[in-house]
């Protein structure tokens, strides 16, 4: 597996993102905003978490049209895996890979501790090494982490089961409990927790282990 | 020519800055405030020939996010 994963000017999860796809046995390649195009042979891109561009005018917005994410929009739409966690995940929403977008948390406040997350699918390469139905703690750190999309599409989120993770007691105020969700062919992951922060024992959790683990075995370039 | 672009939250998507400044209000003897409303201007410096066109496409593009906030564009 090679993995990219993508750095913006205030990224600050890009080197655990690394570390935890490494870890899972992938080769890395870091790329840098200002990059027009991925390395050969990238299975996945990474979008990790952080402040981009200081979160100015929206979070993830300026990143979402920046020369790489051209490139990660292509990577996309043409059947490519993808995952944006927390700061990564407003980035893709932003640049419309994944629906919807993340409001300010409901209650005002930046948010960061450790929540339960339900698993609502393990139908993804993702979440597979997960039971559907099952609890797993993993890390929030946010302050607009608030998912909002209309009532048409959640529906069709929920009715095409693109919901990965929902939370198991809201702690921002997210449509639906939502968490995470799934592109249409189920190969761009977006969510607001951290998994990557509890991908070692040194972390104090291990629960994130089995996303990056289950990713390593069956990727096969796009 | 300079245009100032104003960005709002769609209705029914729930402002909890606004609502926060409505309690406040409230808190410090304000009575009569319904509702608030938060949203942002932004003030654009134009070279000459710039069309409202134009700077309805940098609205969808980058200055508004469609999905949850609308636009209104004021040439001068």
């Amino acid at each position: 597996m090679h993995a990219a994963v993508v750095v913006f000017p205030g990224s600050n999860c890009d080197r655990d993102l690394a570390v935890a796809f490494e870890t899972a046995g992938a080769k890395v390649s870091m790329v840098w905003h200002k990059d027009t195009k991925l390395p050969d042979g990238v299975d996945i891109v990474g979008v990790p978490g952080g402040f981009s561009f200081g979160d100015y005018l929206r979070c993830g917005a300026i990143a979402a049209n920046s020369p790489i994410c051209n490139e990660v929009k292509v990577h996309a739409d043409r059947g490519g895996y993808a995952i944006g966690i927390c700061n990564g995940f407003q980035v893709l929403a932003e640049t419309g890979v994944l629906p919807g977008a993340l409001l300010r948390n409901a209650g005002l406040k930046y948010i960061c501790k450790t929540v339960g997350l339900n698993v609502v699918t393990s139908q993804c390469v993702y979440t597979e090494g997960y039971s559907a139905g099952g609890v797993i703690d993993i890390p929030i750190a946010h302050h607009d982490g608030n998912y909002f999309a209309d009532d048409e599409t959640i529906a069709r989120l929920q009715g095409e089961d693109r919901v990965a993770f929902t939370y198991t007691d809201n702690p921002n105020g997210a449509k639906s409990d939502i968490a995470g969700i799934l592109s249409a062919n189920k190969r761009v992951l977006g969510m607001m927790p951290h998994p990557e922060r509890a991908a070692d024992p040194g972390h104090g959790g291990t629960d994130g282990q089995a996303l990056f683990r289950a990713l390593s075995g069956i990727l096969t370039p796009a | 020519m300079k245009a100032r672009v104003h960005v709002m939250l769609k209705d029914g998507v729930l402002d909890p800055q606004g609502e926060a400044v409505r309690h406040a209000l409230g808190a410090m003897g304000f009575d009569g405030v319904n509702g608030v409303r938060q949203g942002k201007v932004i003030e654009l410096d134009l070279a000459d020939g710039t069309t409202e066109a134009n700077v309805n496409e940098m609205c969808e593009k980058l200055l508004s996010n469609m999905v949850i906030e609308s636009y209104t564009v004021e040439m001068s």
